[in-house]
Parts: structure tokens; sequence; C-alpha cells
């Protein structure tokens, strides 16, 4: 698809969802032009905001990277919520029972909840790459395996003193949220995540552009049978980009539970990784427009309680306006069709005024 | 064995929404479009029915109950539609429709409770009050298993099950239905409108699903949270573990329910002390991974579930 298309069905759906926003504040008798205002303030208007914008786009860019780089493979992991709660749980073991200095406790942190994340979707993916079960399906089952493992696990071994519904503080030693950062950002929820998600940005776009394994991937997503018959080996293919995709919601869950928030509480599916999916339909894909989709979300995520403090506008209207974004994203053909209609009749005028012109 | 026998009527009781959500995600699929939005109608038939019967109750008692329960119905199917016209007119991601439905229920009846209560919960002044069957219930065994502290729903929900398996299986609309999600070309060369046939069961889907969120408010939750705990999501664990037949999923429903409750219960109850809770909350969702590994080759599921139809490729 040429990114022309891509960025104006992109924005098509960022549209649509903010009308629809609007309309439900305006159904519950609150001004939305005043609503918008607080929420861009919010996640825009000064250090600190920004900071926690960058604070939640850091989860979303990695969660939307997951996302996408199953879809360039042909697959569809929606079981980053699941991947990112088995690297979140490795992560706030890790934090909570090694004692050793920052420099070497982070890649070890890091590098844990990669590895933890991509071991819960690998699963899927043999599944998928062996008996060919349906990745959707077993990745939600795995989403409410690491769900309930969460759910009993964090209270029997690393719960806090005070509440049994979530682990202890993780120390500063451990934690993703470094003084020079905060300071920065004046006492933001931005931590070293950010750089994390970029690098992994430069990391997925190197590999899907310019390496025989993105050759691969992106072979089998477009024709598997295609990319079967031309000697690719498919099953291994399938099973490796789920076990990268799993990797980068793996990260994404110690960025998440070790770095913006302190601790890890139980009963709760992160709705980061539902996000990532809005994030890798409205980024098309590709790791820039990712990035790009998931600073956007940030601003909504971080904005809506400020404009929620100034209103009175429940915050929830953050996300409802996400997921509204998300459904005209997959209702996306109407735009295509859209698309084509206007570049059909710019070309149409063109050809006419040249013809007049001649 | 006693404690085994009173825990029953509170398995049947998780039991019924399950299932409720399960038959509606059996009409959707076998119809060719995959319903993961389950979990979201669920909410939503939970928010309107809380909705309905908190502002009925004072006036028409437990009337409203019932009011609440079409109109949890109503508001499913509507909310349902949005899943159609992407999946079946726009031909969109049938699992990208699903998931945004059930981020949209999520957020917006929560901003809608906020916006009514002040706090994103709804209570009800008051549930279906658990009953016994007259006579039925003095039966040795079966009696205190299936027949007492019983709930209306449950009876409703079970003739609902006996009817789906006669419509699905034994009238002309079945098995044009059934078709649709078997070969939907075939179908359609025969005479079946197969988007008006899809229509048709997402919109029972949606009605089905929102009778199951009612369901659990009226019967043990009492109150709207904004979220139904993955019930819709164990419900397609057992649709699937059911293997696309209404009797399946009664068996899967049930046997997924009674795990769930030794789990809540285990830790009151000394006999299932010694019995992890992550084994039993997280056993549906494994043994249906396990069923689709077995079933792999022989799987049930309906062929061209996911698949939007495309007159054009006929």
């Amino acid at each position: 698809m040429k990114w022309t298309k891509s960025l104006f069905t992109a924005l098509a759906a960022v549209v649509l969802g903010l009308i629809g926003g609007a309309l439900l504040m305006l159904v519950t008798g609150s001004n939305p032009i005043e609503g918008y205002a607080y929420l861009f303030r919010g996640g825009l208007m000064n250090m600190e905001r920004f900071g926690n914008t960058l604070g939640s786009a850091t989860t979303l860019i990695l969660t939307g990277l997951s996302v996408a780089f199953a879809f360039k493979t042909g697959l569809f992991n929606i079981g980053a919520s699941g991947q990112m709660l088995a690297g979140g749980l490795m992560a706030t073991a890790l934090a909570l029972t090694l004692k050793l200095p920052k420099e070497l406790m982070l890649p070890i942190i890091i590098v844990g909840a990669m590895l933890a994340g991509a071991l819960w979707a690998a699963i899927p993916g043999l599944l998928k790459a062996i008996f060919n079960v349906h990745e959707v399906v077993a990745t939600i089952m795995m989403n409410w395996i690491a769900y309930w493992m969460v759910y009993y696990t964090v209270p029997a071994y690393f719960k806090g003193p005070m509440l049994e519904t979530e682990s202890a503080r993780i120390p500063d030693y451990a934690s993703l949220r470094v003084s020079w950062l905060t300071k920065l950002f004046q006492g933001s929820y931005i931590n070293l995540g950010i750089f994390i998600a970029i690098i992994a940005v430069i990391i997925i776009a190197i590999i899907l552009d310019k390496t025989t394994l993105g050759y691969e991937l992106k072979a089998v997503g477009f024709n598997r049978y295609a990319a079967e018959y031309a000697g690719i080996n498919v099953p291994k293919n399938v099973a490796l980009a789920m076990g990268i995709s799993g990797g980068l919601a793996g990260l994404a869950g110690a960025a998440f539970y070790v770095g913006y928030a302190y601790n890890m509480q139980i009963g709760v599916l992160p709705a980061a990784g539902f996000d990532g999916i809005a994030v890798a339909l409205l980024g098309a894909n590709s790791p820039w427009g990712v990035a790009a989709a998931a600073f956007f979300f940030g601003i909504l995520h971080s904005g809506k309680g400020y404009m929620s403090a100034m209103t009175h506008i429940p915050p929830d209207i953050g996300d409802t306006i996400i997921a509204i974004i998300i459904y005209f994203a997959a209702t996306s053909i109407l735009f295509e069709n859209l698309y084509e209609k206007i570049m059909k009749k710019i070309k149409a005028n063109k050809e006419t005024s040249t013809e007049a012109a001649a | 064995m006693n404690t085994l026998i009173s825990i029953f009527p509170y398995a049947i009781g998780f039991t019924i929404p399950l299932l409720t959500a399960a038959l509606g995600g059996l009409y959707s699929e076998r119809s060719g479009v995959v319903n993961i939005a389950l979990e979201g109608l669920m909410v939503i038939g939970s928010f309107v029915s809380a909705v309905i019967i908190h502002d009925l109750y004072p006036y028409l008692g437990s009337t409203s109950l019932w009011i609440g329960l079409l109109g949890a119905m109503i508001a499913g199917i509507a909310f349902s539609m949005l899943h159609a016209v992407a999946s079946i007119n726009l031909k969109a991601n049938q699992v990208i429709s699903g998931t945004a439905i059930n981020m949209i229920a999520g957020a917006l009846t929560v901003f809608l409770a906020r916006t009514i209560t002040g706090s994103g919960n709804i209570h009800i002044q008051m549930g279906f009050i658990p009953t016994d069957i007259p006579l039925l219930s003095k039966i040795p065994i079966i009696g205190p298993m299936f027949f007492t502290k019983t709930y209306a729903t449950t009876w409703v929900m079970l003739a609902v099950l006996i009817i789906s398996y006669f419509l699905l299986y034994k009238t002309p609309f079945g098995l044009r239905l059934r078709a649709c999600g078997e070969h939907p070309q075939t179908a359609d060369a025969a005479g079946v409108n197969v988007y008006t046939m899809r229509y048709i069961a997402v919109g029972i889907s949606g009605a089905l699903a929102g009778l199951a969120g009612a369901i659990i408010l009226v019967t043990y939750s009492s109150e709207f949270n904004g979220n139904v705990a993955g019930l819709g999501f164990l419900a397609l664990a057992a649709l699937i573990f059911g293997q696309w037949k209404p009797l399946g999923i009664l068996g899967s429903t049930f046997f997924f329910g009674f795990a769930a409750t030794i789990a809540n219960v285990s830790q009151v109850v000394p006999e299932f002390k010694n019995i992890p809770g992550f084994i039993l909350k997280a056993f549906p969702y494994v043994v249906t991974l396990a069923a689709l590994m077995i079933f792999s080759k022989s799987s049930q599921a309906p062929r061209a579930a996911g698949e939007p139809y495309d007159q054009g490729k006929r």
C-alpha cells in the first residue's frame, strides 16, 4: 500500500475517533472543544506532562511493534497483554530477588523480561507451526493463563507489606527510572524504557528491510505457499516471528512494571496489549509509523487525567476514543475506497486541464 | 462428598452465564463470523440491565429484573450490529473488529456509569432469589445437586439450549445457517442469502451475550463494575472445547464452571485447600489449547469462520 494511502486511512480513523469522542462529550453535556483543549494540554503543556506522554508511549511503542511485527509475517498476535504480563512478572521477580548494582541489575531484568515474553509467545508460535492451531485463539488462551499466573504468584511470593493485590515496591536499584531523566522531566513517569523502545524501533526496521530473515518473514506473510515453494522454512519462520513479537511485548512488560509503575498489580490484563493493535494498525505496521501512532495515543493517555480534573468529563473518554479509532481502522476499506475515488477525480481533473491547455 | 454436592448449585449458577455466552458464540461462528466480542457484549448487557433495574426496581419490583434482561438482549443486538457491519459488509478483519468492540464496551460503559452515578459502579437493589424446586429438591443426592437454590434464569437458559439444538440441527433455517459457515458459496448458489443469515446469526449472538452479562448481574454479582472478569473469553474457550456443538458446549461450560467454583471456594473449604488455585483457574485455557492440538487434524470448526464472504469469488 502506498504510504499516502496509509496516512489517509490512519488520519480518517483518528478524525472519526475524535468526532465520536466529541459526540459523547456533547451527549453527556460537556463542551467538546474545551474537553479536547484540556486533553491535549494535559499531554503536552509542560516538561512533566510531556515526559508522562513519552512514558505512556514507551509501552505502546513496544506492544505496537510486537503486533506489527507479527502482522508482517501474516500472524495476528492478540496476546501482547499476556506476553507483557509474563515479561513484567519476570522483571518484578528479578527486581525483588536479586541484589546487585544497578548497572548489572537493569540488563539482567531487561533480558529476562524479553526472554519471558518470547517464551510466552513461542508456545502459540510452535502450536501454529507444528499443529496449525490458530494463533488468535492460542494467544487469547495464553493471555488468561498469564493473568491467573500473576494473580496467584504475586501474592504468594512477591507480596508487599500492605496489600494482597500488589507486589512489593520495586527498589530504586532495580527500577528503569533514573534520577537524571526524572529531574529533566520534572518528576514524570518517563524512564529508560523510552530508549529501549527507540532502539527496538531501529532494530526492527533494520530486520524487516535489510536482512534475509526479514525478507523471509515478509514472504511468509504475503503468501505462505509461495514462500514454501521458494524454499523458505515456513514453520520455523512462524515460530521465530511469534518469538520475536513476544520478546517485544516482554520488553513492554519490563518498561511498564519496573519503569512506569512502582509495582505489579494483580487482576489486570494490561490494556496496552490491546492498544498495541490500534498502534500497529494506525502505523500501517511500519516501525516508524508505530512510533508516531504510539506518541499520539500517549498524549490521550496522559492528558485524560488532566482533562477529567479540569472538566466533568470522566477520564474513560480517552480509552473510548482509542477503541473507536481501532474500529474505524479495522473498517479501513471504507476510506481506501474513498481515497481511490478522490485520487481518480484529481487525476481526471489534471487530464482535462492538460487537455484544455493543449 | 457432601461439600462437593453443596457447591453444585454455585457451580450451576456460574455455568449458566457461561453457557449463554458460548451459545451466542455458537450461532455467530456457525454462520461464519468469528465473534471474540462476546466479552464486550456481555459488559454492555450487564451495564444496560443494571441501569434499567436500578431505575425501575422501586416502581416495579422483581418485574424490573425481567425487563432488565430484555433490555440487555436488545442492547446486545444493537451493539453486535457494529460487528456485523464491519465483518459482513466492510469485510474487516473480524478479530480486530471484535477487539475494538470489547474495548469500546469496556470504556464506554464505565464512561456512562461515571456520568450517571459519579462512580464506575452501579448497584442493583435486588437480584433473583435462589429457590428450591418443590418435590424434586427432596430427591436424595440429585435433589441437592440440581434442584436446590436454583435461579429462574437457569431453567430459561436450559430451555434456550434445547430450542437452539432443534433450531440449528432440525430446521431448514439451521441448515442454511450452518451452510453459510461451512461453504458460503454453495449456500449462496442454493439460494440462501449469506449476508442476511450472517446478520441474523450475529444478532442472535449479541442477544445471548447481552443476556449472559445481565444474568451475571441478576444472579450472583448484583453490581455492574465495568467488566465481566474474562467470562466472555472463557465462553470462547468453552465453545472451542465443546467443538462448536450445543451439547458439547453444555458439557464444557459446566466443566469450566465447576473448576472455577472450586477455585473460588478453595480458600474456605478445607477439602480443596491443597489444590493450587492457579491450576484450577488456568485449567480451562490449558485444556482448550490441548484440545486444539489434539483435534488439529479433525477440527469441527466451521470451515469458513473468519472469512468475509465475497459474492464475486463464487
